[in-house]
């Protein structure tokens, strides 16, 4: 509820609205994600508003949803479901009076200034901007109409109110520039383009009010003004919703919604189990990286995460149940694994080792390629065809009992060896954590063999690897560059190289503090001036002469 | 006194006049006595499909033996035999890639749906989507996607940023069509819902504004803004149509509400969820909810996740990992697999066919377009790729041949659909896939 009461305290601050500039250009078009979505409905109208259907599938690019938001758009498939949860979301906002902070001089009837003071107001929170003077108009038209022909004003409102969560300006992340008056012939984000952008990286949500009044008055054109914005939004405790939007993102955990496990081959792999392996490593990460502002490669090799009993039992560790005498779930409880157990970090995490793997078994080629690709961000092509992979898989094969063997027999084959070089060494090292996240020592009655070399360091077990991990270049380079790309909604590595350099300088120098990574990001002009490449200004062009 | 009617102004007028029943009958709409085609003597309108099933079958036990007309169905298809005289085989052809490297499960479906292998993130549209530009404009669903496997992914697109999600859940697939929103055609009396039409009013005051959000993007954002925008010209056009008495369809039977089912991969539950599916969207067909279809029994995201219960392995897991059965000759659970999918198509052509109209079938003004990933999907090969058509598109088309066309592009067989339905194409496909001969034999 926490807007939905400065909802009607702030409706006497709406006054006025907007009409965007001549010259203003679009550099940025971003679909909302789902969480996104749920996260303003509940910051304007309250968390009891349920949200029902199901969104349009997004879409991964270079590695982050984030980036293929910019690319996407919306089906009629898609849209009628959109239609439906707003429509839905509006009944039942309006069913809430107390929301609507003013009354109609009568309820049968359309109501001008009632219907403008609260679309102009909601509207300015759903949109991130205040309303045009021809979109409110359009809104209270759209109420007024509604309110003439249903005979009651608050039948209007709603579907005003639906009209408006279906609406482009709601779905989309607009971000508007306009002349930067200090760098001539250059491009800056408006002011309200910037809030909404910044809040976004740091809280997935659309701006509070604080920041909207910072844009407005036109504190957030000045760098002081800006950077106090940047430091408030830094330090809120809603910077750990951004950081869990942002990890979820990089870590795919998108991918949990298609996961599914052999129940008889992983018969404590439930569906519970599915639903908190993500939220394990979330709060792993937001506890390590923004709670206690630890050290980025630290999610590597840290024993510490937070458990529930139905995770403990696939992981064998003791944990005593909570909370079931009055029918509520199992609370999350912080466990750290003893020194001497062979786990450590969140590639030893069931998030990883699961959703990285077969419905039936692990596979160390998929882990080890899911490692270069999402924590070290390294390409590895996909398998050529006219390979036969059936020594491979049989686990039944009395001759190849561990993977280790399989693949070992498997690689025999040119074509595949380059590959699996790259991938098979750290997917082994992580055996010991079966398919769906139980820890083993042997398969089919042979010992495993955990050791390797990753990019010619050794190690001899997961938690080692995580080590090397840790202590990886590449995994502090990619961390940079993804929480930047993120942030500006495109691979930085393609076009502001330089850029990343000074950020990874910085990053390392500041102890590898993804907080500080994001003051960075969020302070540099990379990320409050336009990015309006060559393509883009050429494009707008283009497009403004159709 | 002379007035500028726009559509507004009508709805508005309507709304005002709400109480009163609003007669709207479409002209030639009412139907002949033997159901079979309207009272001007108009036949009922075509319809069109996809059928994506992932992973094909096994090269030599699919293709019948003879080539033309009157042909046998090979033991692979022996499923099929009920519905020979409708369905057409086609053998033989091939996926060329020029030079572009092939993603092993996803080429072989974008050439056939697609007629092209998009690069980057440009694609162009769907088949089904340019047909239902020619044939599915007037229904109130422009088009419905399903998937048997869980999966939410399609291949029905009309550009790379607009790609249709696929309903898993016969559940929410029922309430979609025949909810509270769907009109029976067949209802004695019909009245506007009021909702409906205020709702069809308040949304065109953001259509309104789309001259304004347009400004100032480019031409990339523009094209994305434009289909925001031409998904929600749909969604007004639904409004319409629901604003509007519905022509009466004899053949049209609200079916039973689906109350459950287990969305997933399970071999089991797919083929359930598909035959669930299957009557659903016969009957949405019959009733004119839609004229286009696209059925994802599996392989909407590339390969196939169905899976054997109990086993550890999916089906594109055994396609690579399972010894083919010296005895046998080919790969026992990839074969049980695939004769399972194929079941699916079967349950779905006994839906549409099990629909009467006059003395004719719903299957009969249907052509079902079967395509899939590979020739043999244990090798990820593109050529010899197994396409079907099922139906006879009012007579359109012709059925019980076996077209061999060895080398040719698959796009052949799209062309000969779009053709056959009335798109005025000429040429479909792009470097060595553009085609411009139709399968001219079929065409009646």
């Amino acid at each position: 509820m926490r807007f939905a009461v400065s909802l009607i305290s702030a409706i006497a601050a709406f006054t006025a609205t907007t009409s965007v500039a001549a010259d203003a250009q679009t550099t940025g078009l971003r679909r909302i994600s789902p969480e996104q979505y749920r996260q303003i409905v509940t910051d304007v109208f309250g968390a009891d508003i349920k949200i029902g259907g199901r969104f349009e599938p997004d879409r991964r690019d270079s590695g982050l949803l984030a980036l293929g938001s910019a690319k996407i758009s919306v089906t009629q498939t898609g849209l009628e479901q959109y239609d439906g949860m707003a429509r839905n979301v509006a009944a039942q906002v309006i069913e809430r009076r107390e929301l609507i902070p003013c009354k109609p001089a009568a309820t049968t009837a359309a109501d001008d200034a009632c219907a403008t003071q609260f679309l102009g107001h909601v509207g300015k929170l759903l949109y991130r901007r205040p309303l045009t003077d021809s979109e409110l108009k359009a809104q209270v038209g759209a109420a007024n109409a509604g309110a003439k022909n249903l005979k009651n004003f608050y039948d209007g409102l709603e579907l005003s109110l639906g009209a408006m969560l279906t609406s482009p300006q709601f779905l989309f992340r607009r971000e508007v520039s306009e002349p930067d008056p200090v760098r001539p012939g250059q491009y800056r984000l408006d002011a309200m383009s910037l809030a909404s952008k910044l809040s976004f990286l740091l809280w997935n949500s659309g701006p509070d009010a604080i920041l909207m009044a910072a844009a407005e008055s036109g504190e957030l054109g000045t760098s002081k003004g800006y950077a106090k914005q940047v430091d408030r939004m830094i330090a809120s405790p809603r910077l750990e919703e951004g950081a869990r939007a942002f990890f979820s993102d990089m870590f795919a955990f998108d991918d949990f919604e298609k996961l599914a496990k052999d129940a008889k081959i992983y018969p404590l792999f439930s569906s519970e189990v599915n639903k908190d392996a993500a939220e394990e490593t979330l709060r792993t990460v937001a506890d390590l990286l923004v709670t206690r502002r630890g050290d980025y490669r630290d999610i590597f090799t840290t024993k510490k995460t937070y458990l529930t009993p139905i995770l403990a039992s696939v992981y064998g560790v003791p944990l005593p149940r909570t909370g079931l005498a009055n029918g509520e779930p199992d609370a999350w409880v912080p466990y750290e694994f003893p020194k001497d157990d062979p786990r450590a970090g969140i590639l030893m995490q069931i998030s990883f080792v699961a959703l990285h793997s077969h419905a039936g078994r692990s596979s160390p080629t998929i882990r080890g390629k899911a490692l270069r690709e999402i924590m070290l961000c390294q390409r590895v092509p996909d398998p050529p065809g006219n390979v036969n992979f059936t020594v491979v898989q049989d686990t039944t094969n009395p001759n190849f009992k561990t993977a280790r063997e399989r693949l070992n027999a498997h690689a025999t084959e040119a074509m595949c060896t380059g590959c699996h070089k790259i991938t098979d060494p750290m997917g082994l090292a992580l055996e010991n954590l079966d398919g769906g996240g139980g820890f083993r020592t042997h398969e089919n009655g042979a010992p495993l063999d955990t050791s390797g070399v990753m990019d010619g360091v050794k190690f001899t077990n997961g938690a080692e690897l995580g080590r090397v991990v840790h202590d990886s270049a590449a995994a502090t380079r990619c961390i940079v560059n993804r929480v930047a790309s993120y942030a500006i909604g495109q691979n930085a590595a393609n076009s502001n190289a330089t850029w990343l350099k000074t950020l990874e300088q910085d990053f390392i120098k500041d102890g590898h503090r993804i907080p500080d990574l994001l003051r960075h990001i969020a302070l540099s002009e990379e990320f409050t001036r336009a990015t309006l490449t060559q393509t883009a200004a050429a494009d707008t062009a283009q497009g403004s002469s159709k | 006194m002379s007035m500028n009617m726009n559509r507004r102004r009508v709805l508005r007028g309507m709304m005002n006049g709400v109480a009163i029943t609003v007669g709207v009958p479409f002209l030639d709409c009412f139907l002949n006595t033997s159901g079979d085609a309207l009272a001007s003597g108009q036949e009922l309108p075509v319809c069109f499909g996809t059928w994506v099933q992932g992973l094909g079958f096994n090269p030599g036990y699919w293709e019948p033996k003879v080539i033309g007309h009157g042909y046998e169905q090979n033991v692979q298809f022996e499923q099929l035999k009920p519905f020979t005289k409708k369905v057409n085989i086609f053998s033989g052809m091939k996926v060329f890639l020029d030079g572009r490297s092939a993603k092993p499960h996803t080429t072989g479906y974008e050439v056939c749906s697609m007629g092209d292998i998009p690069v980057q993130s440009g694609s162009p549209p769907s088949i089904d989507s340019i047909v239902a530009d020619a044939i599915g404009t007037r229904t109130r669903f422009r088009s419905l996607e399903v998937s048997a496997d869980g999966a939410t992914g399609s291949w029905s697109r009309r550009s790379a940023t607009a790609i249709n999600p696929s309903e898993p859940s016969p559940v929410a697939l029922y309430k979609r069509i025949f909810g509270p929103e769907f009109k029976d055609p067949n209802a004695a009396d019909f009245q506007p819902d009021p909702q409906d039409m205020a709702r069809r009013s308040v949304l065109s005051f953001v259509t309104d504004q789309r001259q304004e959000l347009m400004a100032g993007l480019g031409a990339a954002d523009k094209a994305r803004m434009d289909e925001y925008f031409t998904a929600l010209r749909g969604i007004e056009g639904q409004l319409d149509l629901q604003l509007q008495k519905p022509a009466p369809m004899p053949s049209c039977n609200v079916p039973k509400a689906t109350e459950q089912a287990r969305v997933g991969a399970d071999v089991n539950d797919a083929l359930a969820n598909g035959k669930l599916h299957a009557e659903l969207l016969a009957h949405a067909l019959a009733c004119g909810q839609t004229r286009i279809i696209n059925f994802s029994f599996s392989g909407s995201g590339g390969g196939s996740l169905i899976r054997i219960p109990g086993s550890s392995q999916n089906f594109h897991q055994w396609t690579h990992e399972e010894g083919i059965d010296p005895k046998l000759g080919y790969q026992p659970n990839c074969t049980f697999l695939m004769d399972k999918c194929l079941t699916g198509f079967v349950n779905m052509l006994a839906a549409l066919d099990n629909i009467k109209e006059g003395d004719r079938t719903l299957l009969d003004r249907m052509l079902m377009y079967y395509f899939t990933d590979n020739g043999y999907a244990r090798l990820h090969t593109l050529d010899n790729m197994p396409i079907i058509t099922a139906g006879l598109a009012n007579g359109r088309i012709k059925g019980g041949y076996h077209i061999q066309a060895v080398g040719d592009p698959v796009t052949r067989v799209g062309l000969t659909c779009m053709q056959v339905l009335g798109v005025p194409t000429a040429s479909w496909g792009t470097y060595s896939n553009d085609t411009r001969k139709p399968f001219t034999e079929i065409m009646a």
